[in-house]
């Protein structure tokens, strides 16, 4: 976007921004008609304003008025529970670690549950992150009733008197109806106990255009509360997460920025459309 | 939410049902059905374009404006030059004269590389092979773990020396399992790397050191049939860092469209050699292109 005359050229180059970061063809093709008709109202003549304007409507897409903040903590004397889901490999164990992490400098007391009793040493990895970042870890055997487990977390934290349980689930796509079958079940066993206060949605930043799906099927599953976008610290944009909000109103809460415990932010949606513009952050 | 392209083409071109020469109009409103089809499978935008223009070439030649319906010949050349790109230069894996054969797996993180490993290992043995796994990412929290357990569950020996999590020297491991698989008499070695980041300099480096130190035959990229436009990037990221030989297209089992499959197959010039398609590990068959091909167009 560096010409200084609306021709065409730069507004091709507004929708190869936008597709080029997975922005998807319906909400670029949305986002474009409303840029048209605005530059049209204002007189706009520069790619500089049409810039400025195109980073605002993304940002009111994201809808940057809505409270972001996890329910994460102790309600009506019960921890709060936070229910991490997502498709295989997004990252959802390391959120599990990262999260505790930041409650626990907070001062706070975390159980981890091991709830993805399926993938080989997934409970392993989560008990290393439960080590490193100092929270209990609940697990089961290898093959057990993941609803099972996930209930015992619950009961542990409630009985240890922690300020958060956070269940680790294992990675299932959206298409596999018994493993989703399965994820809901765990839900309302936890839900039998107390109430899940939070359900995270894990997608990978470099997803294309199945991110849709995902959203839309989990959160028929479990009602997904918040997405946590990791992997942002690579080259993808994760531009999907504009169709997720736009589509399904299902906010972004947190963002991946590495493998490590602190690689953990906010959501932050003026730094995201900056980066996903190509700009400064 | 996908309308398939036959139901899109079939829109625009039915009008056109007489022998004819399609006018350029028409080959430009095909061509950004087309398009749309294509970005909505996840296609990188670059390669589109590229493909975009090869299809607007052919359409415009006899084979279309001598067809009975158009529309359906166009179809059919978007499919042809699909299976053309996904399937050139098929071909089997290249062995070692002198084993142990050195494969060598690369990718992003939670791409399905360590699965990969077991089901490969597990293949390969079936056809009378004797697989060694090499635990060399000593990165991921239980990575080492977890390549033990699925060497156990496919009945594999697993050479791990480090116990991982931040431990060991991933390099020494991959070089040091090239002695031991000659001394237990392996004549294939899959050596499991860690997952990382195209722009991270210097786990691409560790990468390509890994690689220099086992020199394989094989170097596979593993790729999440779920990526979108970054599979460009990231393709080009493992094609000049650590050089790649083959391709595996993971999570196919899923619902997404595989567009990412054409984009990397464009960047590296290299065959997609392998699907895996679900988390056991027999969930794995060689690639088809002309199964994909339809995928992407939802066919
Ligand atoms: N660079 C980067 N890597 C990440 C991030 N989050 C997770 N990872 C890595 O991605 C890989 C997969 O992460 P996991 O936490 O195991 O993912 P998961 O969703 O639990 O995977 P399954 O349980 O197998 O479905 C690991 O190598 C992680 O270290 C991130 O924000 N950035
Ligand atoms: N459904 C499905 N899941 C898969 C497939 N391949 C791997 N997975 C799952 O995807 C997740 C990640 O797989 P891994 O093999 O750990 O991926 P990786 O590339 O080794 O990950 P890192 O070592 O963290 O970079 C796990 O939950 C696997 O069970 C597949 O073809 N289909
Ligand atoms: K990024
Ligand atoms: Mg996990
Ligand atoms: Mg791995």
């Amino acid at each position: 976007l560096s010409r200084d005359r609306l021709d065409e050229d730069a507004w091709e180059e507004v929708e190869e921004t936008l597709l080029g970061a997975d922005v998807g063809v319906a909400a670029t093709t949305d986002l474009v008609a409303r840029l048209r008709e605005r530059t049209r109202v204002l007189g706009t003549r520069s790619a500089d304003e049409l810039r400025a304007m195109l980073s605002e409507e993304l940002v009111a897409v994201l809808a940057p008025e809505l409270d972001r903040t996890l329910a994460a903590h102790r309600v009506d004397g019960a921890p709060g529970v936070l229910l991490m889901v997502g498709v295989n490999g997004s990252g959802k164990t390391t959120t599990c670690g990262k999260v505790a992490r930041v409650l626990v400098a907070d001062g706070h007391s975390v159980v981890l549950g091991a709830a993805d009793t399926f993938r080989a040493a997934a409970a392993d990895q989560l008990a290393t992150w439960a080590g490193r970042v100092g929270a209990e870890v609940v697990r089961g055997a290898e093959g057990a009733d993941p609803a099972s487990v996930a209930f015992d977390a619950v009961r542990r934290g409630a009985e240890a008197g922690v300020e958060t349980v956070v269940i680790d689930t294992a990675g299932r796509l959206q298409n596999k109806v018994g493993l989703m079958d399965e994820l809901g079940k765990v839900k309302r066993v936890i839900e039998k106990r107390t109430r899940v206060t939070e359900t995270l949605l894990v997608i990978d930043a470099t997803t294309g255009q199945n991110a849709l799906t995902q959203a839309k099927v989990f959160t028929e599953a479990v009602d997904v509360t918040g997405v946590v976008l990791t992997k942002l610290d690579g080259s993808a944009k994760g531009g999907i997460v504009i169709g997720v909000q736009r589509q399904l109103g299902i906010p972004v809460k947190l963002v991946g920025l590495g493998e490590g415990p602190d690689d953990l932010a906010p959501f932050d949606p003026k730094q995201f459309v900056a980066a996903l513009l190509g700009g400064a952050p | 939410m996908f309308a398939t392209l036959s139901d899109r083409l079939t829109g625009i071109l039915t009008k056109l049902r007489s022998k004819g020469r399609l006018t350029d109009a028409d080959i430009d409103a095909a061509a950004r059905e087309i398009r749309l089809a294509l970005l909505e499978a996840d296609v990188a935008l670059p390669v589109v374009r590229v493909f975009i223009n090869a299809v607007k070439e052919r359409a415009r030649g006899a084979e279309v404006s001598q067809a009975l319906n158009p529309g359906q010949q166009v179809i059919k050349i978007v499919h042809e030059e699909l299976i053309g790109i996904l399937g050139g230069e098929a071909r089997r894996l290249q062995f070692a004269k002198q084993p142990p054969t050195v494969i060598m797996l690369a990718g992003l993180q939670g791409s399905g590389k360590t699965t990969l490993a077991g089901k490969l290992g597990r293949w390969l043995r079936e056809q009378g092979h004797q697989p060694l796994l090499v635990a060399a990412d000593l990165q991921r929290p239980n990575a080492v773990n977890q390549l033990q357990v699925l060497g156990e569950r496919a009945n594999l020996e697993v050479y791990a020396p480090q116990p991982g999590n931040g431990v060991g020297d991933p390099v020494q491991v991959a070089r040091d399992a090239l002695d031991h698989a000659r001394r237990q008499a392996r004549d294939i070695v899959i050596v499991d790397t860690a997952g990382r980041l195209g722009v991270d300099a210097e786990m691409m480096a560790q990468a390509a050191a890994i690689r220099d130190a086992t020199s394989p035959d094989e170097t596979l990229f593993v790729i999440d049939a779920m990526v979108g436009q970054d599979a460009v990037t990231t393709a080009e990221a493992f094609r000049d860092g650590v050089g790649i030989t083959g391709v595996v297209l993971a999570k196919l089992d899923g619902d997404a469209r595989g567009g990412a499959a054409l984009s990397v197959r464009h960047v590296t010039g290299q065959p997609i050699l392998f699907a895996s398609t679900g988390e056991k590990l027999d969930d794995f068959d060689v690639f088809h292109p002309d199964r994909l091909a339809g995928r992407i167009l939802g066919m």
